[in-house]
């Protein structure tokens, strides 16, 4: 048994420096890198993965991938506990009455508490899935509620806004779904 | 006044640094000599004056004197007495302040006390200690200077951080850092071990309290740490694998690993230039870890001081002192003459393995702090979490915890296992037990918490072996420092493991008078009301709970809303009985008058922060046996040197 470590003649004994050196270089440049902390989806661009999700509400169908396809629409991640997501309503029912479909993810809610959120802000969406474990979620690279995907008519996704949608932030998000219908 | 006189004190202080600096290497030469002698007055001047340079500031914190720019970022006249003390060390400037003081204290401590190494290596580690201290002191005099006066005296203060007015967190911070900076001692050492080529027994022993305290300090913090997460953030977890945690974990592992091999080194004189490189990489981590946390590099829920200014001028310095460590580390080691061999089977050989699996840790530790760093580099941007954390260190983990059950029941140099196979048997069949055990009746677990709870029951049977057929009088203190130390390590593991495992969760909107359960606990809202604290308001719940239908107890979640600064802070309610804790908490009313409550019922999770504490107590044995130790061979030293006088004065 030798000690480690103890290989004098060999290269071993330069290789924390040449380690530190990796991490020197690596954080040389974390520290000059233009500031861009929002995690974007690794999606974007990507057709929206398989799911089938059963339906949160009475009154609106669940949400499947294979009826997403056709026209260019807006996937809204929300959830009823999620206070931007209130504020962000009048902004979703303004693009609704422009003609614009939306269908929603409903993240880890109950039912009682959806009908509630939706009686007082109003309901903007043509269908709601209910997704208790965030999988949906997770898959379509979000990382928080709310976020508001741009889809095309083929099911690929093609932009993605993290947080709520403030009333500037409209004329944005009507433009993206244009370009999607290209 | 007092703020030009702490500025003073500490220019002066830098000013003795870089005497002592000079001296301490010119007195290598055979012409600087003379020098030599004044380096040990110079060391403790400097950590004297930099202590009353502190006091200043403590100072002006306590009378809340508004001229000064940090006091008046910083703190507030109403500020409960606790926290304008703790507003001390609870910013940027004060903390690095704290951190220099640490530096030069120490310094000034092994000065005073170190007698055992050759007086060569001992030049060589203070003015080593003196060249470390000296970065910081020009990073705190040029760019983070605590004592800045403001143009015009602030009308107030603009108070601490809410989440930082905790009493636990006043302390934790210090707790750390005494911690992390007390490393810096065990770095000059490595540092003087290598330039003066006297890597031995002596400088391990120099060494080895340094590094005990210090490590202990470092267990503390963490375990403090990590409570304090628990009740503040009202999240119900206990380590979030975020990168400050890991800055403070980082340390501790190499720290561990240290401890051992200085052992090692000590007693055996092997394991030499393993241990000096631990002596480098332990201080080595704590400075990663302050520049992970300050330069905001790495998004982190704790960066409370992000600065991407700052960060470079830390990087400089870790440039300088870590690049320099380990450029010194590759010319030195190949003359580091070869230690004693041992065999396979064998205490030193256990020791190694344990020291390999503790740096295992390690680097997936930083690896999977910087890999974010690492992959933005290549276009992506990931965020790593538990998935990863978890299961990839209790890869090292878990064997090493099963070697920590063995490791002191080998003989020194060379064993045979066959000697100890009938006193392992026991803890191994208490392992399988539990393991079957937990499979039969919590059918479903999964792997990790299920191999925790048997491997920690198995471990914390297997440290008390050490002591089997000892007289537990004559036991020395270290070795009952192991046995705390080891059990603390199982009964850690296995509280974690039980969380883990058998947490419940209720998420529960409910109206005054609702009751709701959560495990076996039965819980209703008595009632909502307002009430006031020295700087905040809070709502206050009134929650009952009751155990197995038992008599109730009464708990108190609060949602604080603090006025200067304004913030809001959850404050947690715990109830804590012999088999877990009921944890509460209080969130926002609902659109309809009911109130979002959160209860978690954690079978046995208390264990793990007494494990922790159980590991510090284990800690403070050993240094206190070592310390023993030493002033005993000192005074028998004494005596011989004295005898010895008295019979040349008879010739």
């Amino acid at each position: 048994m030798s000690e480690p470590g103890k290989k004098r003649s060999s290269l071993a004994i330069w290789l924390p420096l040449a380690l530190f050196g990796a991490f020197f270089a690596l954080v040389i440049w974390g520290l000059v890198r233009p500031a861009d902390r929002e995690v974007a989806s690794a999606f974007i661009g990507k057709p929206l993965p398989q799911f089938d999700l059963p339906a949160a509400t009475a009154d609106r169908p669940g949400l499947a991938t294979a009826q997403m396809t056709g026209k260019p629409r807006l996937l809204n991640v929300f959830a009823s506990w999620c206070v931007p997501c209130a504020v962000e309503a009048p902004q979703l029912a303004a693009l609704r009455d422009q003609g614009i479909e939306i269908d929603g993810v409903a993240i880890r809610d109950r039912t009682e508490d959806l009908n509630r959120f939706l009686d007082s802000y109003g309901n903007p969406f043509a269908r709601i899935g209910k997704d208790d474990l965030s999988e949906v979620q997770l898959a379509i690279g979000s990382s928080g509620v709310p976020e508001t995907f741009v889809i095309d008519a083929k099911g690929v996704i093609r932009y993605q806004h993290i947080g709520e949608i403030r009333p500037e932030d409209v004329p944005l998000i009507v433009a993206k779904l244009k370009e999607a219908q290209s | 006044m007092i703020a030009e006189i702490g500025l003073a004190v500490l220019w002066m202080a830098a000013a003795l640094a870089v005497l002592q600096l000079f001296a301490g290497f010119s007195a290598l030469r055979p012409s600087g000599k003379v020098l030599g002698g004044v380096v040990r007055p110079l060391a403790v001047m400097q950590g004297a004056l930099v202590a009353v340079s502190f006091f200043c500031l403590i100072d002006l914190f306590l009378e809340t004197d508004l001229s000064v720019k940090l006091v008046a970022a910083n703190s507030h006249s109403m500020k409960p007495f606790i926290f304008k003390l703790a507003g001390t060390w609870g910013n940027h400037e004060g903390s690095m302040l704290l951190w220099v003081t640490i530096m030069a204290v120490s310094g000034g401590f092994v000065a005073l006390i170190e007698k055992r190494l050759r007086e060569e290596t001992l030049l060589a580690t203070l003015a080593g200690q003196a060249f470390v201290s000296l970065g910081f002191y020009a990073f705190l005099l040029l760019s983070s200077n605590p004592f800045e006066r403001l143009p015009e005296p602030a009308p107030e203060g603009q108070g601490l951080n809410p989440l930082l007015q905790d009493v636990g967190l006043a302390f934790h911070p210090p707790t750390l850092y005494v911690g992390y900076v007390g490393l810096s001692v065990a770095f000059s050492f490595a540092i003087g071990a290598l330039i003066t080529r006297d890597v031995g027994p002596a400088f391990a022993r120099a060494m080895r309290p340094w590094v005990l305290g210090a490590w202990i300090f470092l267990t503390i913090g963490i375990t403090a740490g990590s409570y304090w997460a628990y009740y503040t953030l009202g999240w119900g977890g206990w380590w979030f694998w975020d990168p400050v945690e890991n800055a403070s974990l980082m340390p501790w592992l190499a720290a561990t690993a240290l401890l051992h091999s200085a052992s090692v080194l000590a007693s055996r004189n092997a394991l030499r230039a393993w241990t000096v490189m631990l002596g480098v990489i332990a201080f080595s981590m704590s400075m990663v870890g302050t520049f992970l946390v300050r330069s905001g590099i790495l998004t982190s829920v704790h960066a409370f001081a992000v600065d991407p200014e700052r960060g470079s001028f830390i990087l400089a310095l870790l440039a300088v002192y870590i690049g320099g460590a380990l450029a010194l580390f590759g010319i030195r080691a190949s003359t580091v003459t070869e230690g004693e061999r041992f065999s396979l089977v064998s205490r030193e050989a256990s020791l190694v393995f344990n020291n390999v699996m503790l740096c295992g840790i390690l680097g997936i530790v930083l690896l999977g702090t910087l890999y974010p760093l690492l992959t933005e580099a290549f276009g992506a941007k990931v965020s790593v979490g538990p998935p990863y954390f978890n299961p990839v260190s209790a890869i090292f983990a878990i064997p090493m915890m099963l070697m920590m059950g063995v490791g002191p029941l080998l003989r020194w140099r060379k064993d045979k296992p066959s000697r100890i196979t009938a006193t392992v048997a026991v803890p191994a069949l208490l392992t399988a037990l539990a393991l079957l055990a937990v499979v039969v009746l919590a059918p479903g677990i999964r792997l990790l918490p299920l191999l925790g709870i048997a491997v920690g029951i198995g471990l914390a049977v297997a440290s008390w072996l050490p002591l089997r057929g000892r007289n537990l009088r004559r036991t020395p203190l270290s070795v009952w420092g192991m046995v705390f130390g080891h059990f603390g390590i199982g009964v850690a593991l296995l509280g974690a493991a039980s969380e883990s495992a058998f947490s419940t969760e209720r998420l529960a909107a409910m109206n005054v008078g609702d009751t709701q359960s959560v495990g076996p606990i039965t819980l209703k809202l008595i009632s909502i009301e307002p009430v006031a604290g020295p700087n905040w308001t809070a709502l206050e719940a009134t929650v009952t709970a009751s155990y197995n239908g038992g008599a109730p107890v009464t708990l108190h979640p609060q949602a604080r809303t603090f006025s200067s600064p304004p913030g809001e802070r959850t404050e947690s309610a715990l109830h804590t009985r012999w088999n877990g804790q009921l944890y509460a908490v209080l969130g926002n009313e609902g659109e309809d008058g009911r109130w979002q409550m959160r209860f978690w019922w954690k079978p046995f999770v208390p264990l793990l922060w007494l494990g922790g504490l159980l590991v510090a107590f284990g800690g403070l044995l050993a240094l206190l046996g070592r310390v023993a130790q030493d002033v005993k061979r000192l005074r028998v030293g004494d005596k011989i040197a004295f005898r010895k006088a008295r019979q040349e004065m008879l010739k």
